[in-house]
């Protein structure tokens, strides 16, 4: 435990929370990668973390929907709430919470399967479809919302991996959607994209803002202040600041998150 | 202030010349050595081709005419009497039971008093094709027709020129009545060679010309199913709780090395496994395809586990991100995802240790099918052999028409071995995916 905890920034304020965290700490091993963080986090808005790297801002996106369960040795204390339900409760089906929460990679990661075959994985295994209709129209509507279905029509056929990594990454975001998620983590989304595919992707979110909860882990700041509407800012494993992303980059109150967005480091 | 330590001045460099005698010197012995070493790898390359080129080469010169085989033609009436068969009772329902009973041998004797001077030429198992004629075709009962039965092994051998009749007749393998025998059949028009269909079809016999490789082929097949049936699911499933479900540890470490190791036991001594445990202990038939296929497939089993572990692996690790990230559970990601994009691999693998299996001889001696099988087996239990064995035992015997027998057996052992290789390479090129 940190021998001095650093005084609880805000959570966010004025906000109706669709996931809590309370006073969480990861240790991978011996090592401690977060250090107390508690934070809220709103269905209204794109919330976006930022930080040097290694500060753990992607290791505490992975513990919102239990994908540190399949790190060897990961270790996660306190407490995660989506809804108000502890999702480490045992009673938490860590395959439904996956469904609830979904995640987009930082390198797009299509399966080696056709474009259709890629959307329509998540509700095949989940029994979303019963009919071979019903799964069209889930494929077609989670294609339009990821704004890929006008460029793929066509060619449903082909492989994900044929498509530029652009289109790729949109395919992963229409995988996530596919299966109605709740939330939608995004781990630093454009980092192996050109800045034209970039742009389209930063579209998307905002498109697709208010329907889903969306976190965004990003180490581009100007991203951050494009996309999202709050951000929270980590270093060394704390939670700095978190507050209207407007706020972070006009206003810092920390004087760390001040150094970090004008390039003192990182 | 502490007194900066004096550094003398590096002394100035000159400038590098780059077409000095020296320079160029230096330039020609690094291209001397680099085209030496290209002509010791040219080298070692054409002695290991010409080593394999001259194995081949002597397997097809001596092992080709174990393809074929030598017929004689021979004048045969189906005499009732000397069949001692009743007219009547083949005209009736029971004809053809009557028929096949019939003393095909009394037969066969007195149609090779026809050849006179070589009537013992004609091979044990001539009155075979007799009956076989007979059968075919009953309305023959009472007729005269040629029938092309083989000759012994010795006439067969003088047909296709293996003795040197220069030599004197107390060296060179073949007695002067033989050697008779067959110049008066040569003379008559009466031989023939052809295709040895017998060789493909029969089981192992004391009488080369009659000698096969059909049972020790079938008894090949029947093992190496019992040890697919076996060794594919348990390495598989081995492999992929080994690398997708088993605890990261000490455990871990002990189990990959220990399967290191038994992937390098000599395979005798898998043998000696099947002979104490499946034989002495669970009394399972001694040399059967089944004990044979359960003691090949221990040994083959390590090799399946690496290559599942290794082509598992190779399957990049965003994929089960992928897969867990939308809510699939680790079962699903496993035959969903991982398995079958790693199927390539493992069947490359699979097929190498089965090759491996199809030509292992030393654990099968052990477990009995080193055995002297005259019938094709008829199921996994039967006392059958397999391929390599029969090419052991066929090197093992002393009578000379084994010799082309044993390179022909070879031969076809070689074509199944390649043609399996080559599948697996098949494979590999058309499935593996590169990430």
């Amino acid at each position: 435990m940190n021998p001095n905890p650093a005084p609880n920034p805000a959570i966010g304020h004025n906000i109706v929370p669709k996931m809590t965290a309370r006073d969480v700490n990861v240790f991978y091993g011996q090592k401690q990668a977060i250090k107390n963080v508690s934070i809220d986090v709103s269905s209204e808005h794109v919330t976006a973390f930022i930080g040097p790297s290694g500060c753990g801002k992607s290791t505490f996106l992975r513990c919102l929907n239990r994908m540190n369960d399949t790190v060897d040795g990961a270790r996660v204390e306190g407490r995660i709430e989506l809804d108000s339900q502890d999702i480490y409760a045992p009673a938490m089906d860590v395959v439904q919470l996956r469904a609830r929460v979904g995640m987009v990679f930082q390198k797009p990661n299509p399966f080696p399967k056709s474009i259709y075959e890629n959307v329509a994985y998540g509700p095949r295994i989940h029994g979303l479809a019963r009919a071979k209709a019903d799964m069209d129209n889930i494929v077609e509507s989670a294609l339009r919302r990821a704004g890929l279905w006008d460029e793929v029509k066509d060619r449903l056929a082909e492989s994900g991996t044929a498509m530029s990594g652009g289109q790729q990454q949109r395919l992963c975001i229409a995988r996530a959607i596919a299966v109605d998620p709740e939330v939608i983590l995004m781990d630093e989304p454009c980092s192996a994209l050109d800045p034209i595919a970039t742009a389209r992707i930063e579209e998307l979110i905002d498109e697709l803002r208010g329907r889903y909860a969306i976190v965004i882990v990003t180490h581009n700041m100007q991203q951050a202040a494009r996309v999202s509407q709050k951000t929270a800012f980590f270093h060394l494993g704390t939670l700095v600041e978190y507050d209207d992303t407007s706020a972070i980059f006009t206003n810092p109150k920390a004087t760390r998150t001040k150094d970090y967005i004008t390039g003192r480091y990182g | 202030m502490t007194a900066m330590p004096i550094i003398p001045p590096l002394p100035e460099r000159q400038p590098t010349d780059w077409t000095s005698p020296a320079m160029q010197a230096r330039l020609a012995a690094r291209y001397r050595g680099e085209r030496n070493f290209r002509r010791m790898g040219a080298a070692a390359l054409l002695i290991a081709a010409s080593f394999l080129a001259f194995l081949l080469f002597t397997i097809v010169r001596d092992g080709w005419s174990g393809f074929l085989r030598t017929e004689a033609r021979v004048e045969v009436t189906f005499t009732a009497a000397t069949l001692d068969v009743d007219p009547a009772a083949v005209a009736g329902p029971n004809g053809a039971a009557t028929l096949a009973r019939a003393d095909y041998l009394a037969l066969m004797n007195e149609a090779a008093k026809g050849l006179d001077p070589a009537a013992g030429t004609l091979s044990d198992a001539a009155w075979l094709a007799l009956r076989d004629r007979l059968l075919a075709d009953p309305a023959l009962l009472g007729q005269r027709v040629t029938v092309w039965v083989p000759v012994r092994s010795t006439i067969d051998l003088l047909a296709k020129g293996k003795y040197d009749l220069s030599a004197p007749a107390d060296s060179r393998g073949v007695s002067d009545r033989e050697v008779e025998a067959w110049r008066w059949l040569e003379r008559e028009g009466r031989l023939r060679t052809g295709f040895n269909a017998a060789f493909l079809g029969n089981a192992d016999s004391t009488e080369p010309e009659l000698a096969g490789i059909g049972g020790a082929a079938l008894g090949s097949l029947f093992t190496l199913f019992i040890t697919i049936i076996i060794a594919f699911p348990l390495g598989v499933l081995s492999a992929v709780w080994l690398e997708e479900f088993a605890p990261r540890g000490r455990l871990a470490d002990v189990i990959e090395l220990s399967i290191n190791n038994l992937a390098a036991v000599p395979s005798i001594i898998f043998g000696l496994l099947g002979l104490a445990f499946f034989l002495n202990f669970a009394g399972l038939p001694r040399s059967s395809p089944l004990v044979g296929g359960i003691t090949l497939a221990l040994m083959i089993m390590p090799v399946i586990v690496i290559a599942a572990r290794v082509a598992i692996k190779a399957v990049p690790p965003s994929i089960r991100d992928a897969a867990l990230g939308i809510g699939a559970s680790p079962i699903q990601v496993v035959f969903q995802h991982v398995l079958p994009l790693s199927l390539p691999g493992i069947m490359t693998g699979t097929i190498i240790g089965i090759a491996r299996a199809l030509g292992e001889t030393a654990p099968l001696l052990l477990i009995g099918m080193r055995a002297f099988v005259t019938d094709v087996p008829q199921g996994i239990t039967a006392p059958a052999t397999v391929l390599p064995m029969q090419v052991f035992l066929w090197s093992d015997d002393v009578q000379r028409g084994f010799v082309e027998k044993t390179s022909a057996a070879i031969l076809v052992l070689l074509v199944i071995l390649i043609t399996m290789n080559s599948l697996a390479i098949y494979l590999r090129n058309r499935f593996e995916r590169r990430w």
